[in-house]
């Protein structure tokens, strides 16, 4: 089961959670793509501990975390 | 290219710094060098004085020494000013601390930020404020703004200033998650958003650290004097690996 989320004020918000690639999958890639047109980064988390910025919602992945972007203080 | 040193695909807002040179290896030692050079000239330009006039005439010691505390204290202001970049998680200026900060939240935030750290790092992030991550340069510690970079067998270490661009209220787990996701995504594209403000001898910032703090420096120490004693080509274990 794949779960996007997004890191906000709340802690973490979900956004939306899935199985295979049916209507659930199709919503949560809808709420994906809004949330990059917010300005959002999604990063998805391996199993080697890297991670990797995606940019069309990875249906096999367990986790998907839209974060915001970084800057030099 | 999946996260790790060099990504060309990597951070977004690396590659909008399209004006900055990219960080690399030899950038990192280059930088280090050249904070190594300004620090020892810091320290020749009030000694030297201090040394002549003592020549000259004994009776000048009090200048002379005058000379000498500003060639120790002006360095030690600098490696101050590199420690106070990183802001753990439960410190003086931490989120935690915001009288707008909700707990429920902050707790939240948390448990997702131990979710993505191993479980030896978890402890160590309870215990400290920082989250330790093993990277390709060296061993990062991660706070809600800023990262240390302990690196060259542990006896240096750089002071990055970085942070969420639009904090607003975030929790501080999550302003530490936000930076650890960077970070694994594209180690370099971080280290080229995050500025550099300090670079030295690991010591000299271990003791402007909160003393809850330190252990993670130890850490971080203890991890690449081990890496420096491991047969090249021997795969290191990674926090959630």
């Amino acid at each position: 089961m794949g779960r996007l989320i997004r890191l906000d004020r709340t802690g973490h918000t979900t956004l939306a959670e899935w199985t295979g690639d049916g209507v659930l999958a199709e919503a949560a890639a809808a709420a994906f793509e809004r949330e990059l047109e917010l300005g959002m980064i999604a990063s998805v988390s391996h199993p080697d501990g890297t991670a990797e910025v995606v940019r069309e919602l990875p249906v096999d992945a367990e986790l998907v975390v839209m974060r915001r972007p970084i800057a030099g203080g | 290219m999946e996260g790790a040193l060099a990504s060309a695909g990597g951070l977004d807002e690396a590659a909008r710094l399209h004006w900055r040179e990219d960080a690399s290896e030899r950038t990192l030692r280059r930088d280090g060098r050249r904070w190594t050079a300004w620090t020892a000239w810091i320290v020749l330009v009030f000694t030297a004085p201090g040394l002549v006039l003592l020549a000259i005439q004994p009776l000048t010691a009090p200048v002379a020494a005058l000379c000498f505390a500003h060639a120790w204290a002006i360095p030690g202001l600098q490696a101050r000013r590199g420690a106070r970049q990183v802001v753990p998680i439960g410190g003086e200026r931490s989120a935690t601390r915001r009288t707008s900060a909700e707990p429920e939240a902050e707790r939240l935030a948390l448990g997702l930020l131990a979710d993505l750290v191993g479980h030896p790092e978890r402890e160590l992030l309870a215990a400290s404020g920082l989250a330790l991550e093993r990277g390709e340069l060296g061993v990062w510690l991660v706070g809600e703004r800023g990262a240390f970079l302990v690196r060259s067998a542990g006896r240096r270490l750089d002071c990055w200033c970085v942070r969420v661009a639009e904090t607003e209220d975030l929790p501080a787990g999550d302003r530490v998650a936000h930076l650890l996701l960077a970070l694994r995504e594209d180690e370099l594209g971080f280290a080229k958003v995050a500025n550099l403000g300090f670079s030295g001898a690991a010591w000299r910032v271990r003791r402007e650290l909160p003393p809850r703090s330190r252990p993670a420096l130890d850490a971080a120490r203890r991890e690449l004097r081990s890496r420096a004693a491991t047969p090249p080509g021997r795969a290191r274990a990674r926090p959630g690996a």
